[in-house]
C-alpha cells in the first residue's frame, strides 16, 4: 500500500526548510493593535467597548447573541483609542478596536482555567470553545462551537486532527506539533469529549518525520488516538482530500465533513483549546510563519492578534526588493495591497516576496492540455468552469459544480498557459450564489 | 363515373367538414399581440435581447414578462410600435424610466491614488473581489470597462484615464451598467435633473484628501450657497433633493473640488 492520500493535487516547491528549524519566538506587542471585529465566518460581534475605555488582556471587547459567530478579545491591556474602518487582509475595510498598549500586559481578572477534562460535560465544553473566542486557525475561521455541534439527525465517528500543514513555506503547526506536543494531545482530547467521541486519528504529512515520531512517542500509552503519515502533496489539508486520505470516506457534492461522521480541527486550533481550557485565556495570539526571499531573518512568531503586518516585518527585517506581501500561504493566501492590515486568529504567515521571484506575464489563450483537470483535487473541469464564470454562462456553471471547487489554485499553478482559472472561478462562485439569492 | 364522382364529393365534404371542426376544437391560443410584436421585432434572431430568438421575445412581451423595450437592437422605434401594440403609454414610461446614467466617480488613475499594483483579471468583478484592485479609495470606478462591456447600445467607452464616458445620445437608460458594476458608481439621474455630484466615497474628509483628488470632502459649501436647500451632506457626501433642486448652478460654480456636474455646458 502506497502512503495514504487523494487524487490530483501538485507539488509545489515547498521551501520550508527556512523557517521549520526556528522555534517560536514570542514577539512584544507593538504600540497600537487593531483587532477586527469580524474575525470568523457568519455574524460579526458587536463592540462592547468604547473608545476611551481602559481594556486587559483577554477581555472580551465584542460578542453577538448569533449563534454562528465568536467574540473577540483584547490581545494588550490599555486603552482603547478608536473605533473605526481598518484595512483588513480579506482586502476590505472592516469595523476594527483599535487599542494603545500601556506595555503592561495586565491579564484580565474574570479569567479562570477550568477544571479537569473528566470534570466537564460535552456542553460545558463547547460553552468554552464559544467563551474563548476559538475559531479554525487554518485559515478558515470557521467558528468551533459551530463545527463541532452536528446539525440534527448526524453524528460524528471520528476526529481528524489536521497536521498536514500542506502549503509552501508554513511551518507554524510543525512547530507547534514539536514544541506544543502536550497541548495538542489535550486538545485532541478535549474534541473527543466534545464530540463523544473514542477514536481520533491526526494526520501529518510525511515531511514532517520528527513531529510523527515525537506524537507517536507522546501517545504509546495512550488509547484512541492514532498518528498516521501522509503523502507530501498540496491540498492534503484541505478538509475533504484529509478525510478522503486517512478514512476513504468521500463528502458528498455540497455536503459537509459531518456527513461523513468526521470533526476535522487543525493543530493550532487543538493547542488553542488545550491553551485555554488550561489558563483561562482567550484566543488572543497564534504563531504565524514569516518567511519569502524578502525577509531578512524569516521564523515563527507568537504575536498578539492585531498585530499590524508592517510592525512584523520591520522586526525580521526586509531585504531586496519587495514586491509581494500575502497573508497564508503562496497558494490560498491573499496578496495584500497595504503592511497596515493587522495579524488575525486565521492569520498562518506572512510572505514576503521579492521583484525576481514574482512571475510576470499575461494570461495566454488556453491549449486544451488539460492539465487543470489531472491536478484538481475535486475532479472538477477548471478550464470549463473559467470559461462558463467568464460568459456568465452561470447555470453551465453550476451544472457542472463549480460549487464544489475549494479554490486550492492547483488549476491555476500547473497552467502552463497562466491562465487565472480559480481567480475566475471564484468570481463565477461569487455570481452563481447571487443568482441563487436572487431566484429565492 | 357520376357515381364515382358523387362518392368523392361527398367524402370530400365529410372530411372537409371534420377537419373544420377539428380546427375549431383542437385550435392553439395564440395571443395576436404577439405576432403583431413578433412582425414589427428586426427579425434577426441576434438573441441580444437574453431570449431565443425574436419570436420568443414577442411571445415574452405578450405575457407581460419583458418590457416594451427589450429589444436592444430596434431601439426607440421599434419600442414605440411595440408600446402601441401593448397599449403601453411611451410617454408614461419615460417619465418613470429616467433617461440617461451618470458615472458618480471622477477619480481614474489620475486622480485616484493606487496603493498596489493588480495584474489578476481584468474585469470590475475580479478586481472588487481583490481589495479593489489596490485602489485606495474603496469606493472608486475599477476601470475595467465591465459597464462598457454589457452596454448593448454601445453608449459606454474606457477613456485614456480608465474611466467609463457615457454617451447621452446613444444611452437608454435601460440599466444594464449599472447592474454591471461591482462598485454602484452608476446611476440614473431623473430626467429633469441637469445636475450631480460626481464622488460615491463616504469616508471622512481626511481619509478622502489622502486617497482622491476629486473627491468629495464634506465641506458644505454646496450646502451653504444652495438657496434652495436642496443639497445636503449626507455620510459625507453630498446629494441632491431633485424635488427641491431649482437648476440655479451656484453649487456647480462653489464646489471647491469642482465634482457637481452641469449637464447644461
Amino acid at each position: 500500500m502506497g502512503r495514504l492520500t487523494f487524487q490530483g493535487g501538485v507539488h509545489p516547491n515547498y521551501r520550508k526548510e527556512i523557517t521549520s528549524d526556528r522555534p517560536i519566538t514570542p514577539l512584544a506587542a507593538p504600540a497600537q493593535v487593531i483587532i477586527p471585529l469580524h474575525q470568523n465566518i457568519g455574524a460579526p460581534p458587536e463592540p462592547l467597548v468604547a473608545v476611551g475605555d481602559l481594556v486587559k488582556v483577554g477581555q472580551k471587547i465584542a460578542d453577538t447573541e448569533a449563534f454562528v459567530s465568536a467574540p473577540v478579545h483584547a490581545s494588550v491591556s490599555g486603552k482603547v483609542v478608536a473605533i473605526e474602518n481598518r484595512p483588513s487582509c480579506i482586502g476590505k475595510e472592516v469595523l476594527a478596536v483599535v487599542i494603545e498598549s500601556d506595555g503592561q500586559d495586565t491579564p484580565w481578572e474574570g479569567l479562570q482555567p477550568y477544571p479537569a477534562l473528566e470534570e466537564m460535560s460535552p456542553d460545558d465544553l463547547r460553552q468554552a470553545l464559544r467563551e474563548g473566542g476559538l475559531v479554525g486557525m487554518g485559515g478558515a475561521m470557521f467558528p468551533t462551537h459551530v463545527k463541532v455541534t452536528p446539525p440534527e439527525g448526524k453524528k460524528f465517528d471520528l476526529v481528524i486532527i489536521n497536521g498536514s500543514e500542506c502549503e509552501g513555506y508554513l511551518t507554524c503547526d510543525h512547530r507547534i506539533m514539536l514544541e506544543w506536543t502536550e497541548d495538542v494531545i489535550y486538545g485532541t482530547k478535549a474534541f473527543m469529549k466534545v464530540t463523544g467521541v473514542d477514536k481520533a486519528i491526526i494526520g501529518v504529512e510525511a515531511n514532517k518525520p520528527d513531529a510523527i515520531e515525537l506524537l507517536r512517542e507522546k501517545l504509546a500509552a495512550e488509547e484512541g488516538i492514532e498518528v498516521k503519515s501522509l503523502e507530501v502533496k498540496y491540498p492534503q489539508g484541505a478538509e475533504k482530500q484529509l478525510i478522503k486520505a486517512l478514512t476513504g470516506r468521500e463528502v458528498p457534492s455540497g455536503g459537509l465533513p459531518v456527513d461523513v461522521g468526521c470533526l476535522v480541527q487543525n493543530v493550532g486550533t487543538a493547542a488553542a483549546f488545550a491553551q485555554y481550557l488550561k489558563t483561562g485565556m482567550p484566543l488572543v495570539e497564534r504563531v504565524v510563519t514569516v518567511s519569502g526571499s524578502s525577509v531578512e531573518n524569516p521564523g515563527n512568531f507568537l504575536v498578539k492578534i492585531g498585530t499590524p503586518f508592517g510592525y512584523i516585518l520591520e522586526h525580521c527585517g526586509v531585504v531586496g526588493e519587495p514586491k509581494k506581501l500575502i497573508a497564508g500561504g503562496p497558494m490560498m493566501g491573499v496578496a495584500q495591497i497595504t503592511a497596515e492590515v493587522p495579524v488575525v486568529k486565521g492569520t498562518s504567515g506572512i510572505l514576503l516576496f521579492d521583484k525576481k521571484d514574482v512571475p510576470a506575464g499575461d494570461a495566454r489563450p488556453c491549449v486544451r492540455c488539460a492539465k487543470c483537470v489531472d491536478v484538481c483535487p475535486v475532479q472538477l473541469l477548471p478550464l470549463f468552469l473559467m470559461d462558463y464564470s467568464l460568459k456568465g454562462m452561470l447555470h453551465r456553471a453550476e451544472e457542472y459544480h463549480i460549487l464544489d471547487c475549494i479554490e486550492c489554485g492547483c488549476c491555476s499553478y500547473t497552467c502552463p498557459s497562466r491562465r487565472p482559472l480559480v481567480q475566475t472561478i471564484r468570481m463565477g462562485k461569487a455570481d452563481v450564489l447571487a443568482r441563487r439569492r436572487k431566484r429565492q | 363515373m357520376l357515381q364515382a364522382i358523387l362518392s368523392m364529393g361527398v367524402f370530400g365534404l365529410v372530411l372537409g367538414g371534420l377537419l373544420g371542426y377539428a380546427a375549431k376544437i383542437f385550435a392553439v391560443e395564440t395571443d395576436t399581440r404577439a405576432e403583431a410584436i413578433g412582425e414589427v421585432l428586426p427579425g434577426a434572431n441576434c438573441g441580444a435581447c437574453g431570449f431565443p430568438g425574436c419570436n420568443a421575445l414577442a411571445e415574452a412581451i405578450a405575457k407581460g414578462e419583458a418590457a416594451h423595450d427589450a429589444c436592444p437592437v430596434g431601439g426607440a422605434a421599434v419600442a414605440q410600435k411595440v408600446a402601441e401594440i401593448m397599449g403601453v403609454d411611451m410617454e408614461a414610461a419615460a417619465e418613470l424610466a429616467p433617461p440617461k446614467a451618470k458615472l458618480i466617480c471622477r477619480g481614474g488613475k489620475e486622480e485616484c491614488r493606487q496603493l498596489a499594483e493588480y495584474d489578476g483579471l481584468p474585469d470590475c468583478r475580479a478586481a472588487n473581489m481583490y481589495a479593489s484592485a489596490g485602489r485606495a479609495c474603496t469606493y472608486a470606478c475599477l476601470g475595467f470597462g465591465n459597464c462598457a462591456r454589457i452596454c448593448p447600445f454601445g453608449a459606454i467607452t474606457m477613456n485614456e484615464n480608465r474611466l467609463p464616458e457615457i454617451d447621452p445620445e446613444k444611452c437608454t437608460a435601460c440599466g444594464k451598467c449599472i447592474e454591471a458594476c461591482p462598485k454602484g458608481v452608476l446611476t440614473l439621474i431623473p430626467e429633469t435633473a441637469r445636475i450631480y455630484v460626481a464622488c460615491s466615497s463616504n469616508d471622512p474628509a481626511r481619509k478622502v484628501n489622502k486617497v482622491c483628488s476629486v473627491g468629495c470632502i464634506a465641506c458644505r459649501i454646496c450646502e451653504k450657497v444652495c438657496p434652495a436647500d436642496a443639497i445636503h451632506v449626507e455620510n459625507n457626501v453630498a446629494v441632491i433633493d431633485y424635488e427641491k433642486c431649482t437648476l440655479c448652478g451656484l453649487c456647480v460654480e462653489k464646489c471647491p473640488r469642482k465634482i457637481i456636474m452641469d449637464e447644461r455646458d
